[in-house]
């Protein structure tokens, strides 16, 4: 299935898409992430912060299979991912956007063509769904810039074309790592703005950031769960964002 | 069936995938370096392929020819040598197996002797033996019968069956095929070298866009089908480059006679003009080898 903005959505609500299970994570000798149990049902909004190095990025890259556990458990749609071969893996991916906070494009192919490289790599073909492509770029606001190179695209342009590339597919789940990273304020309330939209949409939406900022215009519009990474491990943040 | 299965895939393989295709962008230089690569690969493999086949054919004629014939050598004083000449051709005409038997003029004799001893020696003083010339029948003959009856009739007669000079012949066309082949393989590892770097370096330099793609939701194969094919295609032209001009060199190369030596008869004759037609794909299937293995171990290191 690939993207519309009103057709069917999502995984079934309720259902956890992401589970750990007492996962751990080391870089070297180094234990980065501990002991962390952590499930996300289909349809939820989160968001991942704390300070910078304390995990956030490996959190969600162990979340979408780049990374693997060094103990403990992950499922992503209820399999194991260490089960998963490679062609698995790369099916498993194409249930998950993900956006980048230094989203990377192939820089030789127009703005349009990168977001539809989810569906090309798929086997879709592109020539039929031009109409999605098309309102999807809409959606992003980029119709306009169709024919531009990635080369030639502001941040925040980038960044929702990131979010286009990440969603053509119609995935359940939607991880942004601070995606918000590199734009100015007003830009990035657009782009919450369409998260907060595919989220109302049923998909899953996970974003790692620093912008309480952010955190505190999307509690306004969304019911958000806010977690927080400290000491390798994560809890539910306070009231107070 | 299946045959049709293996057809379409290749004709799919060939055809490609436009989209695929265009993820990958163009490589300029390693694309120049594989065509020249192949060229040159298959360039020299078709004078390796002549020099084999051309070397097998003539040892295998003069082995054809020396086993079809045998040589009757009669050493006598000067008043005798005539009988025993006429003896000798009186056992072989009753001799079963030998298809003609031929007294060699001096003339002949001469000419056999000349490219030793040259046009100044006076032969005609000195004591040559009488050479009678054995051609058999393609059932042979039996040689120890013939001898023992030599032996009886023709005391000063000596059979040459030519057994001595053919083991040589055939053991060096076998050795000289052996080592046609083998430098056809070495011709064709240093190809897949040339190619695997020139892949490495495009899978490096496309290190991006391979991610991309792996995050985007691309199989291996998928990604590798890219690189595989246009390596492929390029080897495949390259090699037919290389084999064309192979074969003109072969025919500008001076032709000789069948007596005239291995390096003037260096070439193709009738069918196996056909064989250097089949360098191309041999350095297609190389290039899809060594890009293939090349592109999954690359992505192996990913996730």
């Amino acid at each position: 299935m690939v993207w519309r903005k009103s057709g069917p959505q999502g995984a079934q609500r309720g259902v956890w898409v992401i589970e750990l299970n007492d996962v751990a994570y080391s870089y070297g000798d180094g234990e980065l992430l501990g002991e962390l149990s952590l499930t996300l049902p289909a349809g939820s909004f989160h968001f991942l912060t704390g300070p910078s190095g304390a995990g956030k990025t490996t959190l969600l890259k162990l979340c979408y299979g780049e990374l693997l556990p060094t103990a403990g458990h992950l499922r992503l749609f209820d399999q194991d991912v260490r089960s998963l071969d490679r062609d698995g893996l790369a099916e498993l991916r194409r249930r998950i956007g993900v956006v980048h906070q230094n989203c990377q494009f192939l820089d030789h192919l127009p703005i349009a063509d990168n977001i539809a490289l989810p569906l090309t790599v798929a086997g879709h073909s592109v020539a039929d769904e031009q109409q999605n492509l098309a309102e999807l770029m809409s959606w992003v606001g980029l119709r306009a810039r169709a024919a531009a190179l990635p080369p030639e695209l502001s941040g925040g342009e980038r960044q929702r074309a990131a979010l286009a590339r990440a969603v053509i597919m119609s995935p359940d789940v939607i991880l942004a790592d601070e995606p918000t990273g590199n734009i100015d304020w007003e830009m990035s309330q657009r782009l919450l703005q369409l998260l907060v939209e595919l989220n109302k949409m049923g998909k899953t939406v996970v974003i790692a950031t620093h912008d309480l900022g952010l955190i505190r215009a999307a509690k306004t519009q969304v019911q958000a769960r806010v977690l927080r990474i400290a000491n390798r491990r994560v809890q539910l943040a306070g009231a107070d964002l | 069936m299946r045959l049709r299965g293996n057809i379409h895939k290749i004709s799919g393989f060939i055809i490609g995938d436009a989209q695929a295709e265009r993820a990958v962008p163009p490589t300029g230089f390693t694309a120049r370096l594989v065509v020249f690569a192949a060229a040159v690969m298959a360039f020299l493999a078709v004078f390796v392929l002549a020099l084999s086949v051309s070397a097998g054919k003539l040892a295998e004629r003069w082995e054809a020819e020396l086993a079809q014939s045998a040589t009757i050598r009669i050493s006598a004083p000067r008043g005798q040598m005539q009988a025993q000449t006429e003896a000798a051709l009186a056992v072989l005409n009753t001799t079963p197996g030998v298809a003609a038997a031929r007294v060699l003029s001096d003339a002949e004799q001469r000419a056999l002797l000349e490219p030793w001893l040259g046009t100044e020696m006076p032969l005609a003083d000195l004591p040559i033996p009488q050479l009678i010339e054995v051609v058999q029948t393609p059932a042979g003959l039996d040689t120890e019968a013939l001898r023992l009856r030599l032996l009886g009739e023709v005391p000063g007669a000596v059979l040459d069956d030519h057994a001595r000079w053919r083991k040589p012949l055939a053991h060096a066309a076998a050795r000289l095929s052996a080592l046609g082949w083998l430098l056809i393989g070495l011709i064709f590892g240093v190809m897949a070298a040339m190619i695997t770097l020139a892949a490495n370096a495009a899978l490096a330099a496309n290190a991006t866009v391979i991610t991309v793609m792996r995050l985007v939701g691309a199989k291996d194969s998928y990604i590798a089908s890219a690189f595989v094919r246009r390596f492929t295609l390029r080897a495949l032209s390259g090699a037919a480059l290389g084999m064309c001009l192979g074969v003109i060199g072969l025919l500008f190369l001076p032709s000789g006679s069948a007596e005239s030596g291995l390096l003037s008869g260096l070439g193709f004759s009738g069918a196996s003009w056909l064989w250097p037609l089949g360098l191309p794909p041999l350095a297609g299937a190389v290039a899809f080898g060594a890009t293939q293995a090349a592109a999954r171990r690359t992505l192996k290191e990913l996730r």
